[in-house]
């Protein structure tokens, strides 16, 4: 204790300081026993607080650990409608392009068109340069094949005559546009024997606006309820703030930068919202297994080997980003906000 | 290392804490801020410390203009002045060790480098055997020697402390006392806001006395003499 000298400031962010400076470096003679903080100790000690207020507010998250579990809750049940949403819509979106791999035209032929004027059109149409295959569903094959599908075999049955129209199924060429394709209806629909041509692909493009309109719908709802957690997690980070008022009023007496007070709350919001997370991925998970039974029975009576799929890996892992991305966002507005009104007095 | 240029504060609502105070205080020396409560030495230490803002006049502290200081710089400024407080300012959830590394662990010290500094400020005040209680169960005196191992561990160049025998008997507050003067024998400043007249007055030092804001005093107090003086 032969001299007094400060060390040079840490907190790099601070490092810029006025008039501070000429003050250094004087009053001490020899510098025996003096220490300096060193950059390369700054970063360590920089890192070492991260690392311990990482700890530091997890373990007081675990301390109370009903009052957080409520928390993480109230956030999974916030994030999981919406990600529960966007699965069910991504689900959708797979079996939409399932379909859309074969677009085809239904050409319904007038019942009453003679056979031979059908298979004139038929050779006709397999010669067209836009035409890669055409199949013939007879009436009576047609019904049979409603009959099996369906299950009103019996309803049809009753019926005197067959209401089912001869149909030609006409798969296009590869890389044939919508323009091109729609062209090609319009063409096949100037036919006398044509009664009407159905666009099978028309009904996918609406599944696709109706997917778009229901994307929307998710991103408007999520951002609705990630607003909401940023909220709950603002809340609930004012309160902690209030309850550390004291260490708070210490570390600003002794020097203590806003950043460095402010780093414990920001991980206490990181938290909150990785753990509810963490809780909404379970709850998707518990939910797609609720739902993958009847799913697959449902399949299973379309001929369809159709299964339910999940948020996979990255999509989780975006879950949990984004959830502690939101946690951040609401300490870091608590705290912005509460933080000034803090001071010694 | 302390100078104070016509300075005022004056509060919101018009009550003026302190009017043109003027003095100058050279490093290396110790000495006593006094008056009734109300007088203005917490107002006066708040200025050091940047806890306030003067409303006119220049506080220079270690040759810095505090009226040139940014709110983002102020940590900085607290860095350079360990303050003892009256009501000790400890933190109640944490050691005594942790207490004391407070600053250090704010400045960024290596933990070995701090754990060695901590130990010796906090055998400086005798509180060696005690570093890992929790300050609750300490003494008031203890308490408030904690409280001067964590202003004086990362070796400040300036000492202020406020009212620092304030709840103690006098046989303590000569102990701590003691503690200032032997820190002020190695060439640090200390200033020390007390209205513990007797003490003062036994120590011989210079007196800063303070009455509705105004320095009415500023000298070695006279021995023999009744209480007033300090008042002018």
């Amino acid at each position: 204790m032969s001299q007094i000298r400060k060390p040079p400031k840490a907190e790099a962010a601070d490092s810029r300081d006025a008039g501070g400076g000429q003050a250094r470096g004087r009053g001490g003679d020899s510098g025996a026993s003096v220490y300096r903080t060193q950059v390369s100790d700054r970063w360590r000690s920089y890192l070492a607080h991260h690392r311990h207020s990482a700890r530091d507010s997890l373990q007081r998250l675990l301390a109370t650990p009903l009052q957080s579990l409520m928390t993480w809750l109230v956030i999974a049940v916030a994030l999981a409608l919406p990600a529960a949403m966007k699965t069910a819509l991504d689900n959708v979106q797979v079996l939409g392009d399932s379909w859309q791999g074969v677009p085809q035209l239904s050409v319904f032929l007038n019942p009453r068109a003679r056979p031979a004027a059908i298979d004139t059109f038929r050779e006709q149409l397999q010669k067209h340069p836009q035409v890669k295959g055409v199949e013939y569903i007879s009436p009576e094959q047609a019904l049979k094949e409603f009959e099996a599908r369906s299950g009103m075999g019996n309803a049809l049955s009753s019926l005197d005559s067959n209401p089912l129209p001869p149909t030609l199924l006409v798969v296009p060429n590869d890389g044939l546009d919508a323009q091109a394709l729609a062209a090609l209806g319009d063409k096949l629909k100037a036919e006398p024997v044509v009664d009407d041509v159905v666009f099978d692909r028309a009904w996918v493009e609406r599944l696709n606006q109706l997917l778009a309109l229901g994307e929307r719908l998710v991103l408007a709802l999520g951002g609705l309820l990630g607003l909401g957690v940023v909220l709950v997690i603002g809340n609930t980070i004012r309160l902690s703030i209030e309850n550390r008022r004291d260490e708070i009023v210490v570390i600003k007496l002794v020097g203590g930068t806003d950043a460095f007070v402010r780093r414990p709350f920001l991980y206490t919001g990181i938290w909150y919202g990785l753990g509810g997370g963490l809780i909404a991925l379970v709850l998707q998970v518990l939910l797609l297994w609720l739902l993958s039974g009847p799913v697959a029975a449902l399949a299973n009576s379309y001929q369809s080997h159709f299964g339910l799929s999940g948020l996979g890996l990255s999509g989780s892992l975006n879950l949990l980003l984004l959830a502690a991305l939101i946690g951040w966002l609401g300490a870091w507005l608590a705290v912005g906000r509460h933080l000034g009104e803090i001071q010694p007095r | 290392m302390i100078r104070f240029d016509q300075v005022s504060k004056r509060y919101p609502g018009g009550y003026e804490a302190l009017s043109r105070v003027s003095f100058d205080v050279p490093a290396g020396d110790m000495l006593f801020l006094t008056g009734h409560s109300g007088a203005g030495k917490s107002t006066l230490l708040k200025l050091i410390m940047l806890m306030e803002r003067a409303t006119q006049g220049q506080v220079l502290v270690n040759n810095q203009n505090l009226n040139r200081l940014s709110n983002r710089q102020i940590p900085l400024l607290r860095r350079q002045v360990g303050v003892v407080f009256q009501n000790h300012q400890l933190l109640f959830d944490r050691s005594v060790f942790d207490n004391v590394a407070l600053p250090l662990m704010i400045e960024g010290y290596h933990p070995r480098e701090a754990g060695r500094r901590v130990r010796a400020a906090l055998d400086k005040v005798g509180l060696l055997k005690k570093e890992k209680q929790n300050p609750i169960v300490l003494s008031g005196g203890e308490q408030q020697r904690v409280g001067i191992a964590r202003a004086v561990v990362n070796k400040p160049r300036l000492l202020l402390a406020d009212e620092p025998t304030g709840n103690l008997d006098p046989e303590l507050s000569a102990e701590i006392m003691r503690l200032f003067q032997q820190f002020n024998d190695v060439g640090v400043t200390v200033m020390i806001a007390s209205h513990d007249i007797s003490l003062i007055r036994r120590l011989n030092r210079r007196v800063l006395g303070l009455a509705d804001g105004q320095l009415v005093h500023d000298g070695v107090l006279p021995h023999v003499s009744d209480p007033q003086t300090t008042e002018g």
